[in-house]
This record gives C-alpha cells, sequence and structure tokens, in this order.
C-alpha cells in the first residue's frame, strides 16, 4: 500500500544531516517510491481555468489550501502504523512542523 | 421464532459476535465483509438450531458456517478475492500469523480492541466503534446508548469504517515497546463507554446500567486477553469498585445520594471482592498507571465502615500521586474534597478557591455543586445557595437536579 | 528543473466524465518525457497527521489544520523552465471547473 507524506513545516530545528540520515534509510528500507523536497513557498505559482476557458495565473500557492508544504514522500508499506511510523521518523515531524499520511490509489 | 426468544438468542450470541468477527477480519483482512458473513452465520443458527439442536462447539459451528459464506463470496467476486488475498499478503508481511492454538478457535478480539481504539480514528468514535464490534451491539442499539439518532450512528460508524478500510488502519496487537503508548487508548475508549453508561449529561436515569455492564464486560474480555497489564487490571477494578454503589447512589425519589450518605449496606458485595484483587494487582510490580491509582481510591472507600472512619489521608496522597500521572484540574478538584475531609471544609474550600477561573471546570456543575457542599457545612448558607443555585444552572441529569434542589431548599430555610 | 503540481481538487478526483481526461493527460505527460513521479490520493477523510514533541509521537484523525485537506493528487514534471511548468498545470484536469493547481519549484541538491 502507497502512502504520501506531506511534510507540513520548516524542519528547521533539524540539521541536514538529519535529513539525509532520514532520506538514507527510506531509502534502504525498501519502501522509498518517490520524495522530492520543494523549494521556498514564495517561489509557488498556481493556475486555475476559468469558467470561459481562461487561465488564471497567480503568485503564490492555492490560497484556500493554506498550504505549508516543504516536501513529500511516497512511501510503500504494508499499513497505516507502518506508514505513520516512517512519518514519526521524518525530521519534519519535529519542532511544531507535522506530517500528514495519505494514501494512495491503486489503479488494479 | 418469537421475538423475544430471538432477542435472547441474539444476547447469547453477543459475545461470539464479537470472537467470530474479530477471527474473520484476522483471516480475510476485511472488516465489511468479515461482518456480513458474522450476520449470515447468526441468522443460520437462528434457522437451523431450533430444528436441529445447539451444536456441541456453537463457537466453531459459527465459524465453519461464516467462512463458507466468505469463500463463496469469494468465489462470486474474483476481482474482490485478488484484493483481499493481496491484503492477505502485506498483512502477513507486517505480522507473520502465529499458528492457531492448539484446537479451539484462536481468539483474535485484542487487535480488533486495538483497531477500534485506533488513535487515527476520531477519539468520539472509539466508544461506539468498541460497542459494536467487540461488544457486539447492534447500530441501534450503539445509537440509542449514545442517546443519538440511528442514523447520525450509522454514518459515524460507516465514516469510521472506511477510513479502517481506506487508510488500511491493520489488525495487529502493537509491539511490547507501543503497548505504553497504544494501551491507554483501548482503555479509555472502554472507560468511556462506563462514564456514558454514568453520564450525567442528560436523561432521567442517573446510571445507564445496561451501558455500565457493556464496558465491565469489556473490561472483564480485555483482562483476560492482556493478564498481564496492570492497568487493564486497574481499569476493571475501577469500574467495578464504583458499579457496585449502583444502588446507593439513588434514593426513593430518584435524586442522587452523595458518596457519605450512602446506606453501604446496598452496595454490592459481589462486585467489590471481584474489584479489591483486582486492586492489589494494579498496584504491585511497578510504578502505579492512573487507572490503578483510581481503583486504590475507589478500594479505600469500599473498605471503609462509614465516611468518619475511611481512610481519608491515603485518599489525599492517592490523589496527589494521580495528580502527578494525569495533572487536571478535575483531579485537584477532587483532592480538594478529600482535603476538606481530611483537615476540615475551611482548609478544602480554600484548595477550591484556588481553581476559581480554570478553563477546564467552566460550566461543570460539580465545582459550584463541591463549593456548595462545603459551605453548607460551614454553615454559611447564604453563600451555599447560592453556590447551589449556580450548580442547578448547569447541573444536566435529573437525579443530580434533585439532589441540589433538596440540597438548596434546605440551606434557603436556614 | 523539476516541478510538483499539487491538484487541489478538494479530493474530488472527478466525475467518470472527467475521468477519460485525466487518462489523456496522464498519458500526454508520460509521453512527452517530463514525468518524474506522480499519485492522486484517496480521499480526503482517509488523512492522519502525524507529530513529534517532546520525543513524543502524537497521531490524530484528519489533516494537520482546521480546515479541509483539499490535496487530490500531484505530478513532478521535470521541464526546462516555469512557463513550460505552467503549461502542464493548464493542461491538467485538476485546474479546470473550479480546481486549481499550485506550482513549486523542487530544491535540486
Amino acid at each position: 500500500m502507497k502512502y504520501m507524506l506531506l511534510i507540513h513545516g520548516s524542519g528547521d530545528g533539524c540539521t541536514p544531516q538529519e535529513w539525509m540520515d532520514y532520506d538514507k534509510s527510506v531509502r534502504e528500507a525498501g519502501i522509498f517510491v518517490s520524495g522530492e523536497s520543494l523549494a521556498e513557498q514564495a517561489l509557488a505559482t498556481s493556475v486555475t481555468i476559468g469558467e470561459s476557458g481562461e487561465r488564471v495565473v497567480t503568485d503564490g500557492p492555492y490560497a484556500e489550501a493554506r498550504e505549508v508544504l516543504g516536501g513529500f514522500y511516497v512511501i510503500d508499506v504494508p499499513d497505516l502504523d507502518a506508514a505513520t511510523d516512517w512519518a514519526a521518523r521524518c525530521p519534519g515531524a519535529r519542532d511544531g512542523g507535522s506530517m500528514v499520511v495519505r494514501p494512495v490509489v491503486e489503479y488494479a | 421464532m418469537p421475538g423475544d426468544i430471538r432477542a435472547s438468542v441474539e444476547a447469547i450470541f453477543r459475545e461470539e459476535r464479537g470472537r467470530l468477527l474479530a477471527a474473520l477480519v484476522r483471516r480475510f483482512g476485511d472488516l465489511d465483509m468479515a461482518e456480513e458473513v458474522t450476520s449470515e452465520a447468526i441468522e443460520a443458527a437462528l434457522l437451523r438450531w431450533p430444528i436441529d439442536g445447539v451444536p456441541a462447539s456453537p463457537g466453531a459451528w459459527l465459524m465453519t458456517t461464516a467462512r463458507r459464506r466468505a469463500v463463496d463470496r469469494l468465489r462470486r467476486d474474483k476481482a474482490y478475492a485478488a484484493r483481499l488475498a493481496l491484503l492477505q499478503v502485506e498483512a502477513d508481511r507486517a505480522a507473520p500469523a502465529a499458528p492457531e492454538a492448539d484446537g479451539g478457535l484462536p481468539d483474535e478480539r485484542l487487535r480488533l480492541f486495538f483497531t477500534c481504539a485506533h488513535p487515527a480514528l476520531p477519539e468520539a468514535d472509539r466508544g461506539a466503534l468498541t460497542l459494536r464490534y467487540l461488544a457486539g451491539l447492534t447500530t441501534v442499539e450503539v445509537a440509542r446508548a449514545y442517546l443519538v439518532p440511528v442514523e447520525t450512528m450509522a454514518k459515524r460508524l460507516v465514516r469510521a469504517k472506511k477510513k479502517i478500510s481506506g487508510a488500511r488502519i491493520p489488525f495487529r496487537v502493537p509491539e511490547p515497546h507501543e503497548l505504553p503508548s497504544r494501551l491507554p487508548g483501548v482503555l479509555q475508549a472502554i472507560y468511556s463507554i462506563f462514564t456514558e453508561g454514568y453520564a450525567a449529561s442528560a436523561g432521567p436515569d442517573l446510571v445507564r446500567h445496561d451501558l455500565a455492564e457493556e464496558a465491565l464486560r469489556l473490561g472483564r474480555i480485555l483482562r483476560r486477553l492482556l493478564p498481564a497489564e496492570r492497568e487493564v487490571a486497574g481499569l476493571l477494578a475501577l469500574m467495578l469498585l464504583t458499579h457496585a454503589r449502583r444502588d446507593a447512589r439513588t434514593g426513593p425519589d430518584g435524586g442522587l445520594i452523595l458518596l457519605e450518605d450512602q446506606d453501604r449496606s446496598q452496595w454490592d458485595r459481589v462486585m467489590i471482592d471481584e474489584g479489591e484483587p483486582l486492586v492489589v494487582t494494579a498496584l504491585t510490580g511497578g510504578p502505579p498507571g492512573p487507572y490503578g491509582v483510581q481503583a486504590a481510591i475507589a478500594a479505600l472507600h469500599s473498605t471503609a465502615a462509614d465516611v468518619t472512619s475511611t481512610d481519608w489521608p491515603q485518599i489525599v496522597l492517592l490523589y496527589d500521586v494521580l495528580r502527578s500521572l494525569t495533572p487536571s484540574p478535575v483531579v485537584d478538584l477532587n483532592r480538594a474534597v478529600a482535603v476538606a475531609m481530611r483537615d476540615g471544609e475551611e482548609a478544602g474550600l480554600a484548595l477550591l478557591d484556588g481553581l476559581a477561573g480554570e478553563p477546564q471546570l467552566r460550566g461543570l456543575h460539580v465545582y459550584p455543586a463541591a463549593r456548595a457542599e462545603l459551605l453548607r457545612r460551614l454553615g454559611r448558607f447564604p453563600e451555599a445557595a447560592e453556590a447551589f443555585r449556580e450548580a442547578l444552572g448547569l447541573a444536566g441529569s435529573d437525579p443530580e437536579r434533585l439532589h441540589l434542589r433538596q440540597r438548596l431548599s434546605e440551606v434557603e430555610g436556614h | 528543473m523539476k516541478y510538483m503540481l499539487l491538484i487541489y481538487t478538494g479530493g474530488n478526483t472527478g466525475d467518470a466524465g472527467d475521468f477519460q481526461a485525466w487518462m489523456e493527460y496522464d498519458k500526454s505527460v508520460k509521453e512527452a518525457g517530463v514525468y518524474v513521479s506522480g499519485e492522486s490520493l484517496t480521499d480526503p477523510a482517509d488523512t492522519t497527521t502525524v507529530k513529534v514533541t517532546g520525543g513524543e509521537r502524537i497521531v490524530t484523525d484528519g489533516p494537520f489544520a482546521e480546515g479541509r485537506e483539499l490535496l487530490g493528487g500531484y505530478y513532478v514534471i521535470d521541464v526546462p523552465d516555469k512557463a513550460t511548468a505552467l503549461e502542464w498545470a493548464a493542461r491538467c484536469p485538476g485546474s479546470w471547473e473550479g480546481g486549481a493547481v499550485s506550482v513549486r519549484p523542487c530544491d535540486t541538491y
């Protein structure tokens, strides 16, 4: 079962070494599917298609989402307990950050 | 079969239902299907047993029947079968199946306890799920227990079930190192059922005995499944020693009777005798947990002949321990009342005054009610009357309101 | 340069009518050779949040803040520049009919 771990939080309290160690452990555990670390929030741009088909491009993240996403992992683990376990080990879960764990749609 | 006989047979099936459901969930990894085939097997039993007689091993009969139905279903729906097979492979990857205990059905209910009380489920639904799947109550019964419309409860259960399957909350017993963080959730789910039974929030009855008794039954099952966990013993002891006082808690007029005024000969000695050794278990062999400490406080009441011979110094000490384990203004309030018994009303009142303005006590009738009682004993009747009025403005259940009204008219008469 | 396209559909991955559009979009992203990864997420009600405070792990039901979980899925694409990334965002069915796609550059190490 694949889960997306959304990293909400700065992770500022953690050293780059802690992030690298975490990344290494995810890959070595054989559960890594994909993952990215996002550049700063200010570089976000949002796109929506208006009613008459016009393209509306706005600076910044999608307002309604109040997004503070810093990055994500997609991992393949047996169940939610394993997924939350990996989420809790991520430096992004510390120092006021949160990890949001969401199941990924599996197409048979 | 006439309705009442059917109902009594269903009651016999209740415990069997939880056991069967848990075994099927373990086998097929799917709560929905386990639920359906469990119901079908029980339906079949209700039809067959009156004709063929009750089989020698009813549990095994039900299990065989339910498994057969499940296999039929899988034969009809290949895609579903493939999905379940995959689930099973992954479940085994997470927690390899233990070999079945010799002969009898393995008891898989412990897994289900942990699933129903999983932290990824809404806290408000964990008690309801436990009642539905472990105690074997119907959705209608669970709705009645929580005094909500059936449709509301059905929606909550469906949503929770959807999360269990959608997010794949596992059916597994946590590892020993995870137990300290996971067991309190299971205990809380059971205790929430018990306190719901005692909920003074609404309704004409102070105690909904059926619900408190379901919680006791669940506590006993959990105690059998986790005999080495002292807090399980503590929870069961606390519920037993509290419930032992049920008949003495209300007077003939239906009003609440405070602990100090209760006729202790009405306390249920059988329940006390079951609870007291459990308190000893809960408190020996390691540091005590919050349920064990609360059970110890309850035990000091049940061993005392009356309120004056109660060991109040010991009770205050136990509240100190409880406060260090689970700090809360409600614990402080109870401690203040015990201090009043040990050192006099003035001392208790001073502690209570220190709790004024605690956000967690705001809106709870217990705070003004406790103050009012101490003021009454001190003979400060006008202040007591004011506090009783304040409590009356907040108290929910009829027996409590009746008690507070009686006290109010008493102090107003002075 | 890698960009993440965050698809905000409030978890509505579209009704049956949209399905074809999604299939086509997915196919075009993959055939264009820009696809890095991508997933669609299940019902937002399946969300769980994990926090670690003082070494203690707190698992709760639901999204991390008040409010709805709106993310329906994502793509990570590798394209030469932001304009191309925005182009792919606009072609994504997630930006249609009240939805929005947010484009964020990925960090490169």
